[in-house]
């Protein structure tokens, strides 16, 4: 792409989000506030994503980008092409072959390595913003490990309704000192991020705002030892592989009522039936 | 009770622009006793608590917290997080006015299990248990547990911030005129209550009152305090059956026989 | 039917993209709209898009609205992306609007001032009634011409300050912060605020300022000042060790003088909003200096109670780049968390049904 540097963002941009980066690595689950810069993508649409993605990505690497676990929704294909047009790097949908894989509100069914790289776009960084809208008082919640607001809303959760009724962006605590939001990915993948083999990157442009979990980190979704923690997920097989362990879609087939669910993560539907 | 005083002040003063509000004040007091300070509105005694309980920082002097393990601690040069548990588990307060301290949107087993979690318990069974059990303990209705504070009567809103208040069993409790705004006959009830919770619990307590007979009743030593000085201190009925200071002579005449 | 996943995504994105520039393009037997047209006649466009956009550019702001098929919000966010690639060699001086060449310049607080009161091409006093002559592209009859005064135009506030009447402005020597580097934190200055207002949406500081009048918040605000013309912008190349003349901006600048009650340890003194915008932009430059005014509440011991107080509120909700971003990204997929949702309420309701058929 003519006159723009490799990923966009010029060096010094690169060098002061890597910055960021490693003080977010450092600190995991704490949300590091970052000069974010306006893309040609609107904010509320990945841009904190890009902005990491852009600050990592490196000659060599290959890209996988998905959103809703696909790699062909519209926006997953926009920026899969943003990148194509200003870094040339090789692009993929498999998940293995993946260095560095952008994720919009999911994480690939397959178990990912220590030499791979999530980035995760977050819409809001935030964890206690619902019940909390200052940034100043949550900012003092954070620093003095005052997480009694979220205590309260989970007990009331259950007091009201007999459960925890959060479905998607289900709090955690990371490194049992920071609460941190997850990204809406749905509850159902909250597991998969504690002790991860790789290294998990999360970006939020509008907000402005960077936070990470190392490898090999512990992360808790909140729960009561008597109400603990149980993801959400349809119990029917996927229609298409019959794969009954993955997040699914559910699909509106007719207008008299019929339905079938689906893999949300289309690689890992797709090598299921390849292999069967 | 222990030797050493659970929170002592030296010296204490600060002024909010030309007004003096603390002069020079000195206070001590000991685990599982009341020490009721008493004055009219001006006097500085609801400064004297924001001071004591580190909310507000004096000019000048120093307030020395002693710990479970008899360590002494300068409460205004304790790091913020450190102060902060502090006021979440071994302090409490109790305002004036409930809603500064209860959350409103929050229902009244949730109010009163939040230190519990805060502290790190995690059982919902336990924690609701726990709540009933002090529900009760203030002679609030088991049943209210899952209503919100909103539909409660003042006296009930103020037994509920004694509730979530003690419920993780702070050594020493600062109140700020904790029956004011209620009912004669509303007060009478909540003094008896916190008389009885203190004497078992064995709370040290800093009890600020414009009131006589809230001090008379609830208080072991009193402090009677007139434009930010303490102008007479000792054992309360001493105090207030022979006041040797004029201010607390007038305070007592001026007190209605019942 | 078997359910055949839907693939195609990036053949509809192209397709899209095909027929929106059909329909930017319109009718093609209407002359293809000039970037001079846009440039020339529709002045306002630009000046909002620029002062939005950050970026002083009118030919760019020209080609941005035509891109934009008239979407102010979105050609503003065009040239908000160019100007990230954009490298930066120097730092402006504060441009000196006392020394502004005005083609307007009114003050509501007095009747007479020394440099006079000069009406400028305004708005004003127009009569709303749609004119049809427009249509016909005749031109306008000339109007009438005198040497343009070259009189000083002393600032209202430097009138008022010599008698002490009005509070002196903040120290100017210390470095401003940039929110287009660093990320907005509270507290912010003043400094960083006069940035979010001078590059936030107009409508949202419209509605803001229009709330202080009304009662939400408010410090009985006067026009003491408003100008508009072109002042200089000057750098200092260190090779130099002069300051340099590299161009023009035509500002709009707005003094709002408001009250304050003094207190015993000091004499009442009027207190200050500002507003300062790129262009012939008025009606911002004025809601600017109202919600500045505004949020200095803290600052000037008053109480916060009002919307336009808060920063937090009005900062985080000014920028309409980022709000619109975010409003809109609403239609990007969400149907993972949806049927989290779906399956939760339906777990949640077979609770409800259990306890119902126990009891």
């Amino acid at each position: 792409m003519k006159g723009y540097n490799f990923a966009y963002l010029d060096e010094q941009t690169k060098r002061m989000i890597r910055r960021a980066l490693l003080k977010a690595v450092a600190i995991p689950g704490h949300q590091v506030p970052f000069g974010s810069r306006e893309m040609p993508l609107p904010y509320g649409w990945g841009t904190g994503g890009i902005q990491v993605t852009a600050s990592v990505l490196g000659e060599n690497d290959t890209l996988k980008v998905i959103d809703q676990g696909a790699d062909d929704t519209t926006n997953a294909v926009s920026i899969r092409q943003f990148f194509a047009r200003t870094a040339g790097v090789r692009t993929t949908t498999h998940t293995a072959e993946a260095t560095v894989i952008q994720t919009r509100h999911r994480i690939p069914e397959e178990t990912l390595r220590e030499n791979q790289i999530i980035v995760y776009q977050v819409p809001q960084p935030e964890p206690l913003y619902r019940l909390e809208p200052s940034r100043v008082e949550t900012k003092r919640m954070h620093a003095l490990s005052d997480y009694g607001l979220m205590h309260v809303k989970l007990y009331e959760d259950v007091a009201r309704l007999g459960q925890i009724s959060i479905s998607y962006d289900y709090p955690v605590m990371v490194n049992e000192r920071y609460l941190m939001s997850p990204s809406p990915i749905p509850a159902f993948d909250n597991p998969k991020m504690h002790q991860m083999p790789a290294l998990q990157l999360f970006g939020a442009g509008r907000e402005k705002r960077i936070y990470a979990i190392p490898p090999w980190t512990d992360v808790r979704s909140l729960d009561f030892d008597d109400h603990p923690f149980r993801p959400i997920n349809a119990h029917q097989p996927c229609g298409l592989c019959g794969a009954t362990d993955s997040y699914k879609d559910e699909v509106i087939t007719d207008d008299r009522g019929g339905r079938m669910f689906v893999c949300s993560d289309t690689d890992h539907c797709e090598r299921r039936r390849a292999a069967a | 009770m222990n030797e050493q005083p659970i929170i002592e002040a030296r010296g204490l003063t600060l002024s909010f622009g030309t007004i003096p509000a603390l002069r020079d004040v000195d206070v001590e007091l000991y685990l599982g006793e009341i020490l009721a300070i008493v004055g009219e509105s001006g006097s500085g005694k609801t400064t004297l608590l924001n001071v004591l309980s580190g909310q507000q920082q004096p000019q000048s002097g120093i307030v020395t917290y002693r710990d479970p393990a008899g360590a002494a601690h300068d409460v205004h040069a304790m790091p913020a997080p450190m102060l902060r548990t502090l006021q979440r588990s071994d302090w409490g307060f109790v305002h004036q006015d409930p809603r500064r301290s209860l959350r409103m949107n929050v229902s009244a087993g949730g109010n009163v299990g939040e230190r519990l979690m805060a502290q790190g318990a995690r059982h919902y069974g336990e924690i609701r248990t726990q709540a009933l059990d002090w529900l009760q303990q203030v002679e609030i209705d088991a049943d209210r547990i899952d209503d919100l504070p909103r539909t409660f009567s003042g006296g009930m809103l103020q037994r509920l911030q004694i509730a979530r208040t003690l419920v993780t069993h702070p050594r020493l409790v600062f109140m700020d005129e904790p029956t004011g705004g209620l009912d004669v006959s509303v007060q009478a009830r909540l003094l008896d209550l916190i008389r009885s919770l203190v004497a078992r619990l064995g709370v040290a307590v800093v009890l600020v009152t414009h009131d006589i007979a809230v001090a008379r009743l609830l208080g072991h030593r009193l402090a009677v305090m007139q434009r930010g000085r303490v102008v007479e201190t000792g054992l309360t009925d001493q105090v207030l059956d022979d006041p040797r200071h004029p201010y607390t002579q007038l305070l007592v005449s001026s007190v209605l026989q019942a | 039917m078997a359910y055949v996943a839907v693939k195609g995504g990036e053949r509809a994105i192209r397709n899209a993209h095909a027929w929106l520039a059909e329909e930017r393009r319109g009718d093609p037997a209407v002359p293809d709209l000039g970037l001079d047209q846009i440039r020339e006649q529709l002045g306002r466009a630009i000046d909002r898009v620029m002062a939005e956009g950050s970026l002083y550019d009118p030919d760019l702001a020209a080609l941005a609205i035509k891109q934009a098929q008239g979407d102010l919000i979105e050609a503003a966010f065009l040239l908000r992306a160019y100007r990230t690639t954009l490298p930066r060699f120097a730092h402006g001086r504060p441009v000196d609007t006392a020394a502004m060449r005005a083609s307007r310049r009114i003050s509501a607080i007095f009747k007479d001032l020394p440099g006079g009161q000069t009406l400028g091409p305004t708005y004003d006093y127009t009569h709303r009634l749609l004119d049809f002559e427009l249509a016909e592209n005749q031109p306008p009859p000339d109007a009438p011409r005198a040497a343009p005064d070259a009189s000083p135009l002393p600032r209202v506030p430097d009138i008022l300050g010599r008698e002490g009447l009005l509070e002196a402005d903040g120290p100017a020597d210390a470095e401003p912060g940039d929110l287009t580097r660093e990320p907005l934190s509270f507290p912010a200055g003043r400094d960083v605020r006069l940035q979010a207002l001078a590059r936030g949406d107009e409508g949202f500081l419209l509605a803001m300022g229009y709330s202080t009048q009304r009662g939400y918040g408010g410090s009985h605000p006067f026009a003491g000042e408003v100008r508009m013309g072109e002042v200089s912008v000057e750098i200092e190349p260190p090779e130099l060790g002069f300051a340099i003349d590299i161009g023009d901006l035509t500002v709009t600048e707005c003094q709002m003088v408001n009250q304050f009650k003094g207190s015993k340890t000091q004499p009442p003194q009027f207190t200050r909003g500002y507003g300062l915008v790129f262009g012939f932009s008025e009606r911002k430059a004025m809601s600017m200096a109202l919600v500045d005014r505004a949020l200095r509440a803290e600052e000037l011991g008053e109480d916060v109670t009002a919307p336009a107080q808060n920063p937090e509120f009005v900062l985080y909700h000014s920028d309409n780049i980022e709000a619109t971003g975010f409003v809109e990204h609403l239609k990007l997929p969400h149907y993972v968390d949806f049927q989290s949702e779906l399956q939760n309420v339906r777990r949640l309701r077979e609770a409800v049904e259990r306890r119902e058929a126990a009891e």
